[in-house]
């Protein structure tokens, strides 16, 4: 009798089989080899503002406009473009012969109508000061209410993908993830796995690999493991501490590449704790940036003495960088009226204790130990800040409601390839979500809008932003990232994209 | 059939109908109620959510805000849920923006053919030895187990599954610490299911077992002369038999407490993975139904062991006889 009851429990588990194999199983019956490709990210939906980085990574997707190594916009779908002289028409000629995945044509009405979607969206398209898009023969043009020269690189960003007019549904929503890249949807399953096919009708050179999966593991031990045991070939997003053995593994490559993404602590500047510059300067010196880069992310490299890193060209400041000098920083404090008080807690005139919170996410691993390590360290100055992990969303949604005092986030300044267009964001009057709270400065206000309206030396200006901003610091800096990859030794042609737009799997061949 | 055998089996069945319908209702209310209570503002982490950190802003906020009307009344937007429950709509996700019906078939078939591969296993595991150490209270066997009992069920779930990853698949290389591709990703997390829930069965097959040994049914077994064999298997397994399976029953509640945390640590793209991450996001349409889902597997599971137990009970009337 008790096996009879057991046996229904098996039954079920057969019962429930068939929901679970079909589409692992047609991956693995086609005989040829799947590229598996594994990541930290998981991904929500067909629309590409929500998950185009997944579509765009996979080859699945592709927006008008591509990005080189150096962050230049590069032919994608449009093969060239041009703007006015009073840089308000852009004109974007299409790549004549490509097709979509459902084997309809690559329109003018169609590119123009994904655009229009994305910028409705919550994309950094719907940031653009936009007034039309339209088709013109074979041609997307798109006026602009006020000349803004980041907008090739806006394109390039994976929420401005082109989809097939029956990606969408008659609400407008995207239904499926019908692109023109080299790899097509095989099955979709959010939030974890993403499987792709070759696309023969690609406009490019037929790529090598002919299958590849997107597995989302979200513990880096379990993808350092994975690599290791030969269940990964592409291994994104790898975490330092495990870097050293991948390294010791005969089956393995590891690439590092510095990446445009700064971890950097945001203050509320129109708090009485933050209000007065030298506060902020007191702060900046107060951080062992060596200590944490070294201890932390086992790369000293990665000690971020100003916020854009030397991959950022340009926006980079030459010059030896300032080190830690608690000396200066106990000297500014006390010119800014703060004192050693009860318990080593520094006190202002009015008896105010110096404690603050400063609010972190787990989305990136190393933030909250960073934190702990800022909350160390500020404690020698006579500080007493509390470290509060919680969801991404709090910090936007405290800088709105005014609550934030602190908070260290990692803040990626080429989503567009273009660093501008996420500085017009975060630093724009008023301040930004992921950038400046209560604090404003009309010389950098200037600088932005006169790099945004492509006037002036762009060298120059960039500088000019950057040096205001190590001054003034409404975010201090406080490491730079890397993207380290594990590659399979079996594949050939692997090279990683600093802006992390493609995994370039078209490029990518079985060795041997 | 006739009437008693009616009275006995429909009834009950009637009754949990009953159950699962206001299962449903209290859910629902409770899932609701649940969500809206907790901090953190539903269109922020929304858009955290589906956007990701470096789009999730307020302005993304504001949209989310816009396109699901979250300023209407909390009772207008709960109203509206158990409307569409009436016409068995769960809505859609408020993240992927797929049915929440479609989403959760597909998480419960990973769900339950995890379940159903560690409910099995952990009954393999535990019942021999608890049959075992049951026969012989006392004796080495019971000591063993009950040492290994109290050591697995004192280890948590994800404690218990980094140590089995940490020797099958970084130390040995046998097995992949996550994905879902065969029956290989199987193992390790139906492992870590299995052995927590087969410490507990062991014991409890164990207790049953040496009060089935103890009792007068089987002395008297004995005394009438039937070969220890047929007292161990007509009179002593099926009597044992029933506690067991009531307890094979409730871990099913348990199992979901551990299927949180296994899926979540194994990449399992299951129904405990997704709750969690819809919680996080505050996508109450996804909660409520993956609850609504669990809540009337509890009821049906609750059914069948119910029936399982009348049908093995030896003192069930004997009609046809």
């Amino acid at each position: 009798m008790l096996r009879r009851s057991l046996g229904a429990l098996g039954a079920a588990a057969l019962l429930a089989r068939p929901a679970l194999g079909h589409a692992p199983a047609v991956a693995r019956r086609s005989g040829e080899r799947v590229l598996r490709v594994v990541a930290p990210f998981e991904f929500a939906g067909p629309d590409p503002a929500r998950s185009g980085h997944v579509f765009a990574r996979m080859g699945v997707g592709e927006m008008l406009l591509g990005a080189d190594p150096e962050g230049r916009p590069v032919p994608m779908l449009a093969a060239s473009w041009s703007g006015s002289p009073d840089g308000l028409l852009h004109r974007f000629l299409l790549r004549p012969g490509v097709r979509f995945h459902d084997g309809s044509p690559l329109t003018a009405e169609a590119a123009a109508a994904s655009l229009r979607h994305a910028h409705a969206a919550a994309s950094p398209l719907s940031r653009v000061p936009v007034a039309t898009i339209e088709a013109a023969g074979d041609a997307v043009l798109i006026r602009l209410a006020r000349p803004f020269a980041p907008l090739p690189a806006v394109l390039a960003n994976y929420a401005s993908m082109i989809l097939a007019p029956a990606a969408y549904d008659g609400a407008g929503r995207v239904r499926a993830v019908i692109g023109t890249g080299p790899f097509r949807v095989e099955r979709f399953s959010p939030p974890l796995q993403l499987d792709v096919g070759r696309f023969d009708d690609w406009w490019g050179p037929r790529p090598a690999v002919g299958r590849a999966s997107y597995l989302v593991v979200s513990q880096g031990e379990a993808r350092a493991t994975m690599a290791e045991s030969g269940h990964a070939d592409l291994t994104m997003g790898l975490q330092p501490v495990t870097l050293a053995r991948l390294r010791r593994s005969p089956r393995l490559e590891v690439l590092t590449l510095p990446v445009p993404r700064t971890r950097i602590l945001k203050l509320n500047a129109a708090s009485p704790l933050f209000a007065d510059q030298r506060v902020r300067r007191a702060l900046s010196l107060a951080i062992d940036r060596h200590g944490i880069a070294t201890a932390l992310l086992r790369n000293p490299a990665m000690a971020a003495e100003q916020l854009f890193p030397p991959v950022l060209q340009g926006w980079h400041l030459p010059g030896p960088p300032p080190r830690r000098d608690l000396e200066t920083a106990r000297a500014l404090l006390a010119e800014a009226g703060w004192r050693p008080g009860g318990g080593g807690i520094l006190v202002d005139a009015g008896g105010r204790r110096f404690a603050c919170r400063c609010a972190t996410y787990i989305n990136w691993p190393e933030l909250p130990p960073i934190a702990t390590a800022l909350q160390a360290q500020f404690r020698e100055l006579g500080i007493d800040m509390a470290v509060g992990i919680g969801n991404s969303s709090d910090i936007p949604r405290g800088h709105r409601d005014g609550s934030l005092e602190m908070a260290l986030m990692a803040r990626n300044y080429a989503l567009v390839p273009d660093p501008l267009g996420t500085l017009l964001q975060d630093f724009r009057p008023g301040g930004g979500d992921w950038g400046a709270m209560g604090w404003s400065d009309p010389a950098l206000e200037a600088t932005l809008r006169a790099l945004a309206a492509a006037e002036g030396d762009p060298i120059a200006l960039r500088r000019q932003a950057a040096r205001i901003l190590g001054e003034a610091l409404p975010v201090i800096p406080i490491a730079w990232s890397e993207l380290a990859v594990a590659v399979n030794r079996d594949l050939a042609g692997v090279t990683v994209d600093p802006f992390e737009t493609s995994y370039r799997l078209h490029d990518i061949a079985w060795a041997g | 059939m006739d009437r008693h055998l009616l009275g006995r089996f429909l009834r009950p069945v009637l009754m949990r109908l009953v159950q699962a319908l206001l299962v449903a209702l209290i859910i629902g209310a409770l899932g609701f109620a649940l969500m809206a209570a907790l901090p953190g503002d539903q269109a922020f982490r929304l858009a955290a959510a589906r956007y990701g950190p470096d789009m999730g802003d307020a302005a993304a906020a504001a949209l989310v805000h816009r396109e699901l009307g979250l300023d209407r009344p909390l009772a207008v937007q709960f109203l509206d849920w158990v409307g569409r429950l009436l016409r068995f709509d769960l809505g859609h996700s408020l993240v992927t923006g797929a049915p929440v019906l479609e989403e959760l078939a597909m998480q419960l078939g990973y769900t339950l053919a995890l379940a159903g591969v560690a409910l099995p296993l952990s009954a393999l595991l535990g019942l021999p030895f608890g049959l075992l150490a049951g026969l012989r209270p006392g004796g080495p066997v019971d000591r063993v187990t009950l040492g290994l009992s109290v050591l697995l069920r004192a280890v948590p779930a994800y404690a218990l599954g980094l140590l089995l990853v940490a020797v099958f698949s970084i130390r040995f290389r046998w097995l992949p610490p996550a994905g879902f591709e065969g029956w290989r990703e199987f193992i390790l997390p139906a492992l870590t299911l299995a052995l927590g829930l087969a410490a507990l069965s062991a014991r409890v097959a164990r207790d049953s077992v040496a009060a089935v040994a103890a009792s007068p049914y089987m002395a008297f077994a004995r005394w009438k002369g039937l070969p220890e064999r047929a007292v161990v298997l007509r009179h002593g397994l099926r009597n044992a038999a029933i506690p067991v399976v009531a307890l094979l029953g409730l871990q099913l509640i348990g199992l979901v407490e551990g299927l949180v945390i296994v899926e979540s640590l194994f990449s399992w793209p299951g129904i405990g993975h997704a709750l969690v991450h819809a919680i996080f996001a505050r996508d109450v349409p996804v909660v409520q139904g993956a609850a609504l889902v669990m809540g009337l597997i509890f009821v049906l599971v609750n059914a069948l062991v119910d029936l399982a137990c009348a049908l093995i009970d030896p003192r069930r009337p004997r009609a046809a006889a």
